[in-house]
């Protein structure tokens, strides 16, 4: 047993940290007895003690005011859809800046990097008015299409391929296998790791997202989850249905926490080594 | 055939192909390209017309946009609105990204022996990180509702009476930032922890040795082995707390007052309820500008407090 443990500090800390937490889950804590109420208004909706027979007449009415699983939809579309192009561009690019020396790759390595220092929502008024002349506007693909590119994911990919040894393609080539195969043979499959920590990074990232979708989309039907909730919220807000608002939270907040739940060493992993969302 | 070829010269023809320098050049920018149109399109493009739109306005609603020099940003500074903002911001950067970094420190010392109760505890510090802000919003709405709300039903049991938490101008720039500090803190605990991990065990031992108490170990042993981590989460709590302002939409739209209104917030003012480009292409610029110096003031500040980093 070392000095440490002899030691109150650190039984002070864990003590606080517990406490904390307890602080910590409040808001969960009442979202979950909140959308399980029988009740949606009035004084007993604080109670942070379940005091009732769990109901899901909230989920009912919550589902029957917005229309989630269209949102769903939406947000499935525009999240996976970013990450189907993005593993394409991320891979292409990542590659010749791994294995290629060409003239002007640092000074095109450094062009890329200026994506990460200039936050995409800084952007987003002038990415609406392109978004517009490019007829995009209103649609799923202008809320995808200023993420389709990725520096983050690039650099990402570009250290994963120059970790695999060289001598592996240099064998393929010998082959005869062409440059599109040797990516997508060799490459793709050691870079895996690195593919699924950037799919968990930018599919959380997008499907939480909210101003950009919400200026580019204006018909109800596309709107992600998101820009539905917020909707919703504002009108049950009006009607002080917290039960409701409640139920309506743990439904768009669901997929993600379950997703996390079921592969939590994952997501942990790849939130720790990207850093960036 | 292939084999002849590579048996006759001395260096072989797939290294060749390979290393031709223009066929190397034009493969390597045919790859390239696909990233490079987009981040021209939607990086590189916009910020030269957000320069070019600071500085043009209209002389009359409908009239063509002229050179107007530096008129946006002196309006932009003359409005009260964007100067409320401007300190908001500054307020909301430091009082949400100092209070969580320390406790993503401490989350991430008291948790960092893994075992089960806590595997469980991180899990919760990080739940709210996979929360949409908008829906952490949704929840926090009842939890500040005056009177019949999570918190003052609870604080009436204490007999006590809290402030207007959303309402009052002088109190919701700080319930804004609580629940700021609650979505994040959980996230920068994840990169503490990885960091403790890289700390060799014998650095605590021989501290240990010297008669150090725990106290003094964070001082000299842990927090400057965390350095790097520390820059990093700041980086990042910074960037954060900048670019996200979807909170602010449900809970009070930037009022009472403006007293909750922040730059990227004042910036969508602008652009879409307002139709003021010029200001706001000025806003996203000083937005940018501040975004810049936060970080480097940030990462200054880490240089000084802990010396040069020890290789």
């Amino acid at each position: 047993m070392s000095v440490a443990n002899r030691e109150i500090s650190p039984k002070l800390g864990y003590g606080a940290t517990l406490l904390v937490a307890a602080l910590w889950a409040v808001p969960f804590l009442w979202m979950l007895v909140a959308a399980f109420n029988p009740e949606s208004t009035g004084a007993g909706m604080a109670a942070l003690i379940p005091d009732y027979v769990p109901s899901l007449a909230n989920f009912a009415e919550a589902w029957g005011l917005a229309d989630f699983p269209r949102y769903g939809l939406n947000t499935a579309i525009i999240s996976f859809g970013i990450l189907a192009v993005q593993f394409v561009t991320i891979t292409l690019a990542g590659y010749a800046f791994a294995r290629i020396d060409f003239p002007g790759r640092s000074f095109c390595f450094y062009l890329f990097l200026t994506q990460l220092m200039l936050a995409p929502v800084a952007l987003i008024v002038p990415n609406l008015v392109t978004i517009a002349s490019l007829g995009l506007y209103d649609s799923l693909l202008g809320v995808m299409a200023p993420y389709f590119a990725s520096a983050f994911g690039t650099f990402l990919m570009r250290q994963a391929f120059r970790a695999i040894p060289r001598e592996l393609e240099e064998a393929a080539l010998i082959d005869g296998a062409s440059i599109g195969q040797r990516i997508r043979l060799i490459y793709l499959p050691l870079a895996k790791p690195s593919l699924i920590a950037f799919a968990i990074v930018s599919v959380t990232s997008h499907w939480n997202e909210f101003l950009w979708p919400l200026m580019v989309i204006n018909s109800p039907d596309l709107r992600p989850l998101t820009v539905g909730l917020a909707t919703f919220t504002r009108g049950a807000e009006g009607a002080q249905a917290w039960g409701v608002i409640a139920a309506g939270t743990l439904i768009v907040s669901a997929p993600l926490i379950l997703a996390f739940v079921l592969f939590q060493r994952a997501f942990v992993n790849s939130f720790v080594s990207s850093g960036i969302k | 055939m292939a084999d002849t070829i590579i048996a006759s010269q001395p260096t072989p023809a797939w290294r060749l192909a390979i290393r031709h320098p223009r066929r190397k050049t034009l493969v390597a920018f045919g790859l390239l390209a696909p990233s490079l149109v987009l981040l021209a399109l939607f990086t590189y493009w916009p910020i030269i017309q957000l320069t070019w739109q600071s500085l043009h306005g209209q002389q009359r609603v409908g009239g063509p946009q002229v050179y107007t020099g530096l008129k946006n940003f002196a309006d932009l500074v003359a409005d009260p609105a964007f100067r409320k903002a401007l300190v908001n911001n500054l307020i909301y950067a430091f009082g949400t990204v100092l209070p969580s970094l320390v406790l993503a420190l401490g989350f991430a010392l008291a948790l960092a022996r893994s075992n089960r109760i806590n595997t469980v505890l991180r899990s919760l510090f990080f739940l709210p990180v996979l929360l949409p802000l908008v829906a952490a919003a949704s929840i926090f709405l009842f939890l500040f509702l005056p009177n019949v709300g999570l918190l003052d039903y609870y604080l009436a049991k204490l007999a006590l009476s809290g402030p207007n938490w959303l309402g009052d101008p002088d109190v919701a720039l700080w319930s804004i930032m609580v629940l700021t500090i609650w979505k994040n803190a959980g996230y920068y605990m994840l990169f503490f922890l990885a960091g403790l991990q890289a700390i060799p065990a014998d650095a605590n031992e021989a501290a240990i040795l010297e008669g150090a108490n725990p106290w003094q170990r964070l001082r000299y042993v842990t927090l400057p082995y965390l350095k790097p981590t520390i820059g990093f989460v700041l980086v990042i709590g910074l960037t954060n707390v900048v670019t996200q302002v979807d909170h602010v939409f449900v809970l009070t739209k930037g009022g009472p007052a403006d007293a909750t209104n922040l730059l990227l917030f004042y910036v969508y003012q602008q652009a879409v309820e307002n139709y003021e480009p010029g200001r706001a292409a000025a806003g996203s610029l000083a937005m940018l500008g501040l975004l810049l110096a936060l970080t480097a003031a940030s990462l200054r500040t880490l240089e000084r407090s802990f010396g040069e980093p020890e290789s």
